[in-house]
């Protein structure tokens, strides 16, 4: 038996893309390992503890926290910032992601060519819209991520808190703000983006 | 370090989030255009699983590592409010593709594009605070 042979085939097993429901369990294993350790699993708090570290508490008592009470959740997504790297750089699948082929088609009616969009290849932005030479696409950028920081902090979660952690503890709350995500998901996608690109 | 621990739960869920696509802008088109299962296999497997080990967790009364019982701290009931955050949200997820877990994902990836995505999401978190007096709670 050769073990490293054995080694670069379950680098080469990880590598491909992962089955929707082994990823999902992955994440309930997520959401478990963090309440065993006494924390949330939500991850739209750690903007309101840049806001708080940046002094925004002067403005507005809303930002008056001890940041160090969060250092936890700072640490959850550097490490999620890692993972990323890991993933891209060490577990990289060799195919592009892959959507369906109605959702190619009808990016392409749009003007985005799919995978050719990404430069990378690994099909997670399309860097041909979300780029730093594109003054739509920096707008873009900005705005949506303005619209998800401010939407978060005013439902009080985002998707980690709401639709995974909200809708596991059977809370009502959650489940109207997850129909909310939605009904914007929805708009954007089919009424909204396609006038924003076109 | 007191946090490691964390930061080890993190790794994991970045190459999760990673090898499942969840962070793909392309996976969130394409789930908001109900053209695949992949997505909504992904956040239903983690929510009925996440849902049976909360309850195992509780009704075992166990205790975390912190010494508490497991629970949720409930949000008082305000459809409206549910509502149109979770609008405002969903409209900023649907257009730059990413929520807030994915975002740090991403960068990692090395898509810097990211940081504005990030810097916008910090602007609005602020901006929430100035204005959040005005708004239904």
């Amino acid at each position: 038996m050769n073990l490293a042979v054995n080694a670069s085939s379950l680098v080469q097993f990880i590598s491909q893309p992962w089955h929707w429901a082994v990823s999902g369990a992955a994440i309930a294993l997520v959401l478990a390992l963090m309440t065993w350790m006494g924390r949330s699993f939500g991850v739209s708090t750690t903007f309101k503890a840049f806001c708080s570290a940046a002094g925004a508490g002067k403005v507005s008592d809303f930002f008056k926290m001890d940041v160090k009470e969060e250092m936890w959740r700072i640490a959850f997504v550097i490490g999620g910032l890692i993972g990323g790297y890991i993933a891209t750089h060490f577990l990289q699948s060799p195919e592009p992601v892959a959507i369906s082929p109605e959702t190619v088609d009808y990016l392409a009616t749009i003007g985005i060519n799919y995978p050719e969009a990404d430069a990378k290849g690994i099909g997670f932005v399309p860097t041909s819209l979300f780029n730093f030479e594109s003054l739509s696409g920096i707008l873009m950028a900005v705005g949506g991520g303005f619209l998800v920081g401010f939407g978060a902090r005013y439902g009080d979660g985002c998707t980690s808190g709401h639709a995974i952690s909200g809708l596991a503890h059977f809370q009502l709350p959650s489940l109207i703000t997850v129909i909310g995500f939605f009904i914007g998901g929805l708009a954007m996608t089919h009424f909204i983006f396609p006038f924003l690109v076109g | 370090m007191k946090n490691l621990s964390f930061l080890t739960v993190g790794v994991f869920f970045g190459i999760v989030m990673a090898k499942s696509e969840a962070v793909s802008w392309f996976r969130i088109h394409e789930m908001f255009r109900f053209e695949s299962f992949h997505m909504y296999g992904i956040i239903g497997t983690a929510v009925v699983l996440g849902a049976a080990s909360m309850w195992l967790m509780k009704k075992t009364k166990m205790t975390t590592l912190r010494g508490t019982l497991v629970g949720y701290n409930p949000m008082n009931l305000n459809i409206k409010r549910h509502l149109l955050a979770g609008t405002i949200f969903g409209l900023g997820w649907a257009l730059v593709g990413c929520c807030p877990g994915p975002m740090y994902v991403l960068l990692g990836s090395g898509y810097t594009i990211i940081l504005l995505i990030l810097a916008g999401a910090t602007l609005g978190t602020f901006t929430y605070g100035l204005v959040m007096k005005y708004l239904p709670h």
